[in-house]
């Protein structure tokens, strides 16, 4: 539904983009993952037709989005960062004028004003000016409005940003509601959102591409090591000793109270583990693996980035 | 067109729900009004002329602040982005913008009807005179808010709009006035670019074809680059 090739991007002289290309199948949910300012807005815009790429191509819902922009303009629904509104017209006027942009007849903007207003519960502000709504409420119409012409692809750019921690559950169970017959590009910088509402994620990095897979993949590949934990009675630099003994540990570290055991991933040594513990005569108290959260993969990918540099 | 013409009334509306078309059009009347009462009385004439000289002046003013917000306000707000990824071509946001302004300088001039309607029941007006000065007044308009459009284009910033509006304006209208001090010849080559060369036609009742085609063609002009530069901030 999306296919992006080579999209370079420059202001002027500084590179937002660079030569990034991916994919988005009919469908998926993906999340867009990067810090501010790695260009993911930028990408975005190029693929709304917002922005002209300095090289490259992009395709949405089949189009061309330079050399058939209005077509692939068509069937996007856009969520851009800054909630673009008319804060001098009623939700109703708006969101008519919205539709009847994108080629909606009478009756039809009618029945869709009606019904994006239910999805997304904003049935008793409809005749409110925009510019008196609080912020949350603004968002709503922001949705409101990518959503009134049933496009396939939704591009939403940070919809969760700066509305209170109801809504953002709100907005993400709509998302996911949604989800449900679009394919959807959803950019955001912060982490729990993704693994909460995408299946696939996307890590941009100073305007590259550094990491592109499912989420549970994502974690081993980065780790390329499985860690455990433990807690041991017994004496912590024999145990600490003992641990490092077993075949396939590479590294053993004591922090005071646990024992983090790092073995490379693909291998299970966990019953290697206990049972040198036990037959040492020590007691075995507990044992967990430790998964990589999304936070640790993100850290770790953009700083690995940095000190290559 | 038809996404031109949804444009063009929500540009229409925004108009009457802000202060900014009130004031303008309370400025033109005002002026304009006076300009009318003192030729009327002072030079005992039953022609709008009085009203057509001084509301050219004052049109190239307000144009200018009229179309101040047309794309600069949708630049600052953010809104611009909305109507660039919508499945409208530049070209439509251009014209529905224009229309939009043009609509409110049509309901501008309607509201100064009542002069000739004063000269006609206390007098006996060149009606044919009335027609073309209307005519002249509402193309030179059109010319102005085409100018102002563009300025708009340029930047996010109203103010700068109207300034850098103000600017091609007076500049088109004065090198009217410049040129007699010129020699001859390129007098002559430079007011056939001025705005205010061909306007005086029109209030003495002429249809000269080179200053219907001057407006129209200097009109078309500035929607073309407006369309140009909106299409520029896509390459930034």
């Amino acid at each position: 539904m999306i296919r992006v090739k080579n999209l370079t991007k420059y202001y002027g002289k500084r590179l937002a983009v660079d030569n990034i290309s991916f994919s988005v199948e009919k469908g998926e949910i993906v999340g867009f993952l990067g810090p501010n300012a790695a260009g993911k807005t930028t990408t975005m815009r190029i693929l709304t037709g917002f922005l002209a790429p300095t090289q490259g191509e992009a395709w949405v819902a089949g189009y061309n989005v330079m050399s058939h922009s209005l077509e692939a303009r068509q069937h996007i629904g856009y969520f851009a960062e800054s909630v673009p509104l008319y804060t001098d017209m009623t939700v109703r006027s708006y969101l008519e004028f919205l539709a009847s942009l994108r080629g909606l007849d009478k009756n039809r903007i009618k029945t869709r004003i009606e019904d994006v207003v239910e999805i997304c519960n904003l049935q008793e502000y409809i005749d409110v000016i925009i510019g008196k709504l609080s912020k949350g409420f603004r968002q709503r119409v922001g949705v409101a409005q990518t959503i009134i012409h049933e496009p396939e692809v939704l591009i939403m750019d940070e919809p969760t940003i700066g509305i209170d921690p109801i809504q953002v559950a709100m907005t993400r169970k709509l998302i996911k509601e949604l989800s449900k017959e679009r394919t959807i590009l959803l950019s955001t910088h912060i982490l729990p959102e993704v693994s909460m509402t995408c299946e696939r994620v996307i890590i941009i990095h100073q305007g590259r591409i550094i990491a592109e897979d499912r989420i549970e993949n994502l974690s081993s590949m980065v780790a390329g090591s499985k860690r455990i934990q433990l807690e041991v009675e017994g004496p912590s630099q024999k145990v600490t000793e003992r641990l490092r003994q077993i075949k396939g540990v590479v590294r053993v570290r004591y922090d005071g109270s646990r024992y983090t055991v790092e073995y490379p991933a693909g291998q299970d040594l966990r019953s290697q583990i206990t049972q040198a513990i036990v037959r040492s005569g020590w007691t075995l108290l507990s044992l967990e693996s430790i998964e990589m959260s999304l936070e640790d993969i993100f850290l770790k990918l953009t700083t690995e980035e940095e000190t290559n540099q | 067109m038809r996404n031109s013409l949804a444009i063009a009334r929500k540009e229409f509306k925004s108009y009457l729900t802000s202060p900014m078309a009130y004031v303008v059009t309370g400025i033109f009347l005002v002026l304009t009004g006076v300009f009318f009462a003192i030729s009327s009385s002072t030079y005992l004439e039953t022609s709008i002329g009085g009203f057509l000289q001084s509301g050219s002046i004052v049109l190239l003013l307000l144009a200018a602040v009229l179309t101040m917000r047309l794309i600069a306000e949708e630049r600052k707000l953010g809104t611009m982005e909305l109507l660039l990824t919508a499945p409208v071509r530049d070209s439509e946001i251009i014209l529905g913008k224009f229309l939009g302004s043009l609509g409110i300088l049509t309901v501008m001039l309607a509201l100064t009807f009542y002069y000739p309607l004063l000269l006609m029941i206390f007098g006996d007006p060149d009606m044919g005179a009335i027609g073309t000065g209307y005519l002249g007044i509402f193309l030179l308009g059109t010319t102005c808010l085409a100018i102002g459009l563009f300025a708009s284009t340029l930047t996010s910033n109203q103010i700068v709009s109207a300034v850098v509006a103000g600017g091609i304006l007076f500049a088109l209208w004065f090198i009217g006035v410049a040129a007699n001090y010129l020699p001859e010849k390129l007098g002559e080559v430079i007011n056939y670019f001025s705005l205010s060369y061909y306007f005086p036609d029109f209030v003495r009742g002429i249809i000269d074809t080179r200053g219907l085609i001057y407006y129209l063609s200097i009109t078309a002009l500035f929607l073309f680059l407006a369309i140009r530069s909106l299409e520029n901030s896509r390459w930034s």
